[in-house]
């Protein structure tokens, strides 16, 4: 039923039912268990009425099976309207008989308990609901409500037991959504009922940037991602993000692609870097890191193919009229349709929105080069730990989309520069270090491949130069002192021309 | 179903639930023949008798038979006793066997 899945359906042995919600689907392996209750708790404001809205409508639009929501908080044309703004419509869903909302109304005030009671009105109610529109999918938002309007709850307890079951009887996909109880899951304890799949939303707010995050707590009988995951409600409905892979499966591509340079091409096998891997380019300030970055852009365009460049410090003119300075003209690509700017503040928002944003830019640019320029302060957004995850993330995200990625990274004078980005080590393919060479009052910069997987690559520190034409890379000679750079290389040139005249004049 | 009555008189709007109105409209919402079922019909038939003799009239609703019925009142328990006369409505849920909170929770006695 689903497209295009990142998961396989085969290797579950139990049936699931796809939610069709980003990125939910890859970290419960396929989605909710089909015919089976699902606790969704969370705290108020957290978006579980949401999540359970866009299952039944992913489910009625995408997978072809109606459903009944039954609310017992809010009105069906409040919940019509606070959907709306999702592009959800509703209405149009429930003339289709694609949906059904129902709210049930509960106020203890009103009630007089009189003896024994059981809640086949509800059953009644539901029932009809469902079969009046052959629903496959119910919610129950939020249930617990009744412990509000019913004193009795040895009854309640009893009578939930028999709902879910009930509801596991008819066959239906069921969200059952339950409120954050202390040092419980949720308030009544409904996960003693519900025990098939159980999940937790949660919303935190750190250094003043605030995160809902989704986790899996429990899925009987499956695999299933068990970390935190962070979750955006935007214009879209609910992304989990991200599509993180479980495993690592994704192809290996072998093909090379040219870095733009020629000399730095020399210095990675002869060849350039394999496509679709990650490259970062490590340096202090004033190091060149942009300038390299916008000559694979440059060269990526130039085979005709698509390159996204995320700015976080400067606006796209700012960068393009630099550019201009080393002979790099990148307009006419932007005019082709070719490479795509996105320019932000990494402090706009959290480290997520950042994430979600490149996820979509990606998708509808379909980029074959990605730059982010600098990833450093990007990651300043966030703790380190979040930080390196969302690194991980986006790495993997990229690499399914077998995208090369080209990473900037600002690393600070006098700290290791390997030592700094240690935490991202691991992850980057192909890592450039952009280094000052100082020596006798000048400052030279110095490139060198600190590593790069699956090639042959050089150890040799070259001279990096900017000129008006273009970047450079030049052997790095050596004299008695060490390498000979800038100056010192100039004057070592003529010296040694000047003995080379001096010794033919003597004999 | 029938049609809500609208208030006839200024006493009855004011005081809402006057003492000794003319007619008891009493709906029971049950779900088929069960134990509750049985003794909810026969607890509220004891209970209008000795109470209300003469001036009231019992639908009997079966949910099984008409399950649409159900949103209507927002039935979710049953057996569920909804007054609709005198207004405002009330509803009054369980087998009726606790007689007293059942004439408290109709009003037909105030609360002590």
């Amino acid at each position: 039923m689903a497209t295009e899945p990142l998961y396989s359906t085969k290797q579950s042995p139990l049936p699931k039912a796809p939610t069709g919600i980003a990125g939910l689907d890859e970290i419960t392996d396929g989605g909710l268990p089909q015919g089976r209750p699902t606790l969704v708790a969370g705290s108020a404001g957290c978006g579980k009425t949401l999540l359970a809205m866009e299952f039944l409508v992913r489910g009625a639009t995408q997978f072809g099976e109606p459903g009944v929501f039954l609310a017992f908080e809010e009105t069906a044309d409040e919940l019509t309207q606070n959907v709306r703004s999702l592009g959800f419509d509703l209405d149009e869903l429930v003339a289709q008989k694609k949906l059904l909302l129902d709210h049930v109304r509960v106020e203890r005030t009103e009630i007089e308990e009189t003896g024994e009671y059981d809640l086949d009105g509800l059953f009644i109610r539901l029932g009809h609901a469902i079969d009046s529109i052959g629903a496959k999918r119910v919610v129950l938002d939020t249930i617990e409500v009744l412990f509000g309007g019913l004193s009795n709850a040895n009854i309640l307890r009893a009578e939930l037991r028999r709902l879910f079951r009930w509801l596991k009887d008819k066959g239906v996909t069921a969200i059952i959504t339950g409120e954050r109880g202390d040092g419980a899951i949720t308030r009544h304890g409904l996960e003693e009922y519900v025990s098939d799949c159980v999940i937790v939303l949660d919303h935190r707010v750190s250094e003043q940037l605030s995160t809902r995050r989704i986790r899996v707590v429990k899925y009987r009988g499956t695999t299933h991602g068990t970390n935190e995951y962070p979750f955006l409600i935007d214009e879209d409905g609910i992304s989990v993000l991200p599509i993180t892979s479980l495993v690592l499966r994704h192809e290996a591509s072998t093909e090379r692609i040219s870095t733009g340079i020629t000399g730095l091409d020399e210095m990675l096998g002869g060849e350039g870097v394999y496509r679709g891997t990650s490259i970062m380019i490590s340096g202090t300030a004033g190091t060149g890191k942009t300038s390299v970055a916008a000559y694979f852009v440059d060269a990526a365009c130039r085979r005709g193919e698509r390159a996204l460049y995320m700015s976080f410090e400067e606006s796209p003119s700012q960068l393009m009229r630099n550019m201009r300075s080393i002979g790099l003209d990148l307009a006419p690509w932007v005019k082709k349709g070719l490479l795509h700017f996105h320019s932000s503040r990494p402090s706009a928002y959290g480290l997520e929105m950042h994430l979600a944003t490149i996820h979509k830019l990606a998708k509808t640019v379909r980029p074959h080069v990605l730059v982010v320029d600098p990833i450093t302060t990007f990651l300043a957004a966030g703790s380190s730990l979040e930080a390196q995850g969302m690194l991980t993330r986006l790495i993997d995200f990229l690499k399914v989309e077998e995208i090369t990625a080209v990473f900037t990274s600002l690393t600070h004078g006098g700290a290791a520069i390997e030592a700094t980005d240690s935490s991202a080590s691991s992850l980057i393919d192909t890592w450039l270090l952009v280094r000052d060479l100082e020596a006798r009052g000048e400052r030279n910069r110095g490139v060198y491949v600190l590593k790069s997987r699956g090639m042959a690559h050089s150890n040799k520190i070259r001279e990096f130069l900017l000129t008006p034409h273009g970047i450079e890379l030049l052997e790095v000679e050596m004299g008695p002192e060490g390498p000979l750079v800038g100056s010192m290389r100039s004057n070592n040139r003529r010296a040694s021309r000047r003995r080379s005249k001096g010794r033919g004049a003597r004999q | 179903m029938t049609a809500t009555r609208t208030p006839k008189t200024l006493a009855e709007l004011t005081t809402g639930s006057p003492p000794d109105p003319e007619q008891w409209d009493l709906r029971l919402y049950v779900a088929g023949k069960t134990p509750k079922s049985v003794a909810a019909i026969a607890n509220l038939q004891r209970l209008c008798d000795e109470h209300l003799a003469g001036k009231y009239t019992i639908e009997i609703v079966d949910l099984i038979a008409h399950p649409h019925l159900a949103k209507g009142d927002e039935i979710v328990a049953i057996p569920t006793l909804i007054r609709k006369l005198p207004e405002p409505i009330r509803r009054v849920i369980g087998d009726l066997s606790n007689i007293e909170r059942a004439l408290v929770g109709l009003q037909i006695r105030a609360r002590e």
